[in-house]
């Protein structure tokens, strides 16, 4: 087991499994997400309070899930590089943060969209909205400090800390937020949380979400390869390999 | 199916600018994160490439080599 | 770690504020705590200047509002909170900057006593100098805000008790960038998110007491967020010194 986590950390192993993994992952994520768009956006029901607005919820829920997971994936991998200095550990959190914050930036526009619908409003500082534009933020803080150094090192040190404190922040976060909203607006109807959503609804979300996984998965894989690339080529492997494909 | 025709599908029920667009956003963003990162790579490969080419011309044996100046200015070797 | 003892002996040999670098890590921290209030008290704008800005932030508001006591009153706990934190927010870049210009903070780092009990005592000068300060100013511009009666008392304890968290939290952020010479907005970047369950909870035992709701819960909480902060912000400050200085 550990001689396999050792093997799967130097970047030469982890270039050539990642390019037998990273097919099956692309094809699964392009299957489930053309599935369950299909599913979701012609074949559900229409929901009784919301009628067809609710569609959204299929590109809102899985993309608030992702943001989440991949923070915390960031933090996991920040926590491996600062423990066993596995570096393809930080090239991942490295590729992870821009993801993450695209994911965000769509679960917030998905969000606001939907408000036009149901609340009549594009902004309301719900609580859901309001955690995931700190999380936003929080994305920003991460990309900006890795950014700021001129050491590639420190920088992926300093991103990993953050990463880490960020991560123990998030539920405190989460739950002071929740709390907060419940005082503030205690009658507004919350968008996602329903009393309990029919098969012929959710399962489209379950394979949405899986999807994004999947895509989330697969481009990191790919994205981090590149990165191997760009930190790795002096090593003679990469060079024999930039000769291969020439 | 919840819909009976091509524009009831499209209409969503009154609803359409704001599915179609929280849809459009979604589906763009996943497509110019993949077109990225595939412009990404063949970028990093044909910079590679070159380089090796370069040095095989120089007689190889160059003593210090600099990683791959990153693209997008962060994360620069001191 | 012999080896250092005798460099740092000898590197500090001048210094009469760490004469005993092979003491406890009791003496360590006590000769920190000593050292920083020393500093701090000579230079006195540093700890003027974050409680000015707290009133001058606060005096932007009615004018750029309305002068109307009732809506003052109504937005005054969050208002105080909020300029209280961008206060405390200013003067974190301060916190490490000077240790680190002059290489003491490099010091810091070769002692052989605990770096987070060292950090922690840096964090402890801070809050001393500038979150109980503002904590005891609040009350004076709650006045000025027509804050309702009954809420001044909560409202320099919750402030106080906040600004303790606030400082532990600020300190790491303020570690991450002490090296990067445009390190201020990144550092707001980084740290005002983090404050925001503070924030909440802050603003919220002050609302409480207006509201005539039991306070204690709101308390209790900041002070919960304080014990985390507490337990966890001196390692992540002493990690986040190492980076920034070994890097």
């Amino acid at each position: 087991m550990w001689a396999f986590i050792h093997k799967l950390g130097s970047p030469k192993w982890f270039y050539a499994i990642s390019a037998r993994l990273q097919p099956w992952f692309w094809v699964a994520a392009a299957v489930l997400i053309l599935v369950g768009s299909a599913w979701g956006l012609a074949f559900a029901p229409a929901d009784y309070q919301q009628g067809n607005s609710f569609r959204i919820i299929y590109v809102h829920v899985p993309a608030a899930f992702l943001a989440q997971s991949i923070f915390v994936s960031m933090a996991v991998a920040g926590f491996i590089f600062m423990v066993w200095k596995i570096k393809i550990a930080d090239m991942a959190a490295a590729m992870m943060a821009p993801l993450g914050a695209a994911m965000t930036f769509v679960a917030l526009f998905s969000g606001a969209v939907w408000g036009v619908p149901t609340w009549g409003t594009w902004w309301m500082w719900d609580a859901r909205l309001t955690s995931m534009l700190i999380l936003l933020f929080l994305y920003f803080g991460v990309i900006a400090l890795r950014g700021a150094f001129s050491s590639r090192d420190s920088a992926s040190r300093a991103a990993s800390v953050l990463a880490m404190v960020g991560v123990i922040n998030i539920p405190i976060i989460k739950y002071s937020v929740d709390w907060w909203y419940t005082l503030h607006q205690p009658a507004t109807f919350s968008v996602t949380s329903r009393p309990a959503m029919p098969m012929e609804m959710w399962a489209p979300l379950l394979i949405m979400v899986l999807g994004f996984y999947c895509f989330f998965i697969a481009l990191t894989l790919m994205r981090t390869r590149s990165e191997i690339l760009r930190r790795e080529s002096s090593k003679r492997w990469v060079r024999e390999l930039a000769g291969e494909v020439s | 199916m919840a819909f009976d025709s091509l524009s009831g599908f499209l209409a969503m029920g009154g609803h359409g600018v704001y599915v179609w667009a929280a849809w459009g956003v979604t589906a763009l963003l996943l497509l110019g994160v993949v077109l990225h990162a595939h412009a990404e790579r063949r970028a990093l490969l044909r910079h590679l490439r070159r380089r090796v080419r370069r040095e095989q011309h120089h007689g190889a044996s160059g003593g210090a080599t600099t990683p791959v100046s990153h693209q997008e200015g962060h994360a620069r070797e001191s | 770690m012999p080896h250092f003892d005798s460099r740092l002996a000898q590197e500090q040999g001048d210094m009469p504020l760490f004469r005993e670098p092979e003491g406890g890590a009791g003496v360590a921290v006590r000769a920190t705590l000593k050292r920083d209030l020393v500093l701090l008290m000579r230079r006195r704008s540093e700890v003027l200047n974050p409680l000015v800005f707290f009133a001058l932030v606060i005096t932007l508001f009615p004018i750029g509002i309305s002068p109307d006591p009732e809506l003052l009153a109504i937005i005054a706990p969050g208002l105080l909170w909020v300029a209280a934190l961008l206060a405390a927010l200013l003067s974190l870049d301060s916190l490490f900057r000077s240790d680190f210009d002059d290489g003491s903070l490099e010091q810091l780092l070769l002692a052989p006593q605990p770096l987070p009990a060292l950090a922690l005592a840096k964090v402890a000068v801070h809050w001393l100098l500038t979150g109980l300060p503002l904590a005891l100013m609040a009350p004076l511009l709650g006045i000025m805000l027509s804050l309702p009666a009954g809420s001044y008392a909560v409202l320099a304890l919750s402030l106080a008790l906040g600004s303790a968290s606030l400082s532990l939290i600020g300190a790491i952020g303020a570690a991450l960038t002490v090296g990067l010479s445009r390190g201020g907005v990144l550092l707001s970047l980084l740290v005002l998110p983090l404050y925001i369950p503070v924030l909440i909870f802050g603003a919220g035992a002050v609302q409480a007491a207006i509201l005539g709701d039991g306070v204690s819960a709101h308390l209790a909480i900041l002070g919960a967020l304080l014990a985390v902060a507490l337990s966890l912000a001196p390692w992540a400050i002493a990690a986040s010194l190492r980076i920034s200085i070994n890097g």
